[in-house]
């Protein structure tokens, strides 16, 4: 049966993640050797998962670690902060 | 075989590190969440949306962490448990700044009926990962993703900048794993679609080919 790209479309996630069924996936194939559009849409969409991930995309704040571990370790010294049994 | 692979490694050695926490060696507990910093803080991200709100968030989930570390059961990962903590934190705070609508937010949104369509191009270029240097297009990313709106953003957060597995990525969000495929799906394909004609416009410099066909086809 041939796919239409809808439903490629509908599927490309799972496409990517792998977690389509096999059966599917030679589907998926067969079209994306015929379709332009639905190839780029997927290149498009899996460089742009690829770009975002990247940790220059999304910075910690500047100082924040440091920050953290100060918090962190006036906590530990305050009276009382030992941890909590069971 | 899993004995032997590095994730199976790195839990022994944090397992150990939690025991020797918990015996007294509470120092320890700064080695122990290092790994985490930016997992914490992109997830309290996700949810809050304020740089300043995100990073308290993920200072209170640490100290929640170091305080309840004894009820920790080694049946979850440690990352896991951790990154639930901080979407508690992260809610709580959000609720504080506005009642929380995401339950009934849920139910419109995620009408079966709607459909996601990506944007069609016929070619696509690889951008490389070295235009990142430009700062331009790391904002046009990063705003791409801040206006997703919140069920979809905290699905991709988890799952595509922080790689947790769809089973993590649920019970982390308290979602069943088919919800998080769903919202997964159509956040990416919502940055597609804003992402996909800018970049390809933008003059952003290409790769031609490198995604251009598949290797299996």
């Amino acid at each position: 049966m041939e796919l239409s790209c809808k439903h490629v479309w509908s599927h490309i996630s799972g496409y990517i993640d792998d977690s389509v069924t096999e059966q599917l996936r030679e589907e998926i194939e067969r079209h994306l050797e015929n379709c332009e559009v639905c190839s780029a849409v997927l290149d498009s969409t899996r460089n742009i998962i690829v770009l975002t991930a990247d940790d220059r995309v999304f910075e910690l704040p500047v100082g924040f670690s440091e920050r953290l571990h100060e918090r962190l370790a006036e906590v530990m010294e305050s009276p009382g902060s030992d941890l909590e049994k069971e | 075989m899993t004995a032997g692979t590095p994730t199976a490694a790195k839990e022994r050695n944090e397992r150990e590190l939690i025991a020797r926490i918990l015996s007294g060696e509470k120092d320890l507990f700064h080695d122990l969440i290092r790994p985490y910093e930016r997992m914490l803080y992109l997830t309290a991200y996700s949810i809050v949306k304020n740089e300043t709100d995100a990073e308290e968030c993920a200072q209170d989930a640490v100290i929640n962490a170091y305080r309840n570390l004894a009820r920790f059961r080694g049946d979850s990962k440690f990352s896991t448990w951790l990154v639930t903590i901080v979407v508690n934190e992260a809610r709580q705070k959000l609720r504080k700044a506005k009642r929380a609508k995401e339950d009934s937010l849920d139910e419109t949104i995620e009408g079966e009926d709607k459909e996601f369509t990506p944007a069609p191009l016929t070619d696509w270029r690889e951008i490389p990962s070295e235009a990142l240097e430009r700062k331009e297009l790391r904002e046009t990313l990063r705003k791409a993703v801040d206006a997703l709106p919140d069920i979809y953003r905290q699905v991709f957060t988890l799952r595509d900048l922080q790689e947790m597995n769809v089973a993590e990525t649920a019970g982390a969000l308290g979602v069943n794993e088919n919800i998080v495929k769903v919202r997964l799906h159509r956040a990416r394909m919502m940055l597609q679609k804003t992402l996909a004609p800018y970049l390809r416009s933008s003059g952003v410099p290409a790769r031609k080919g490198f995604w251009g066909r598949m290797p299996w086809s």
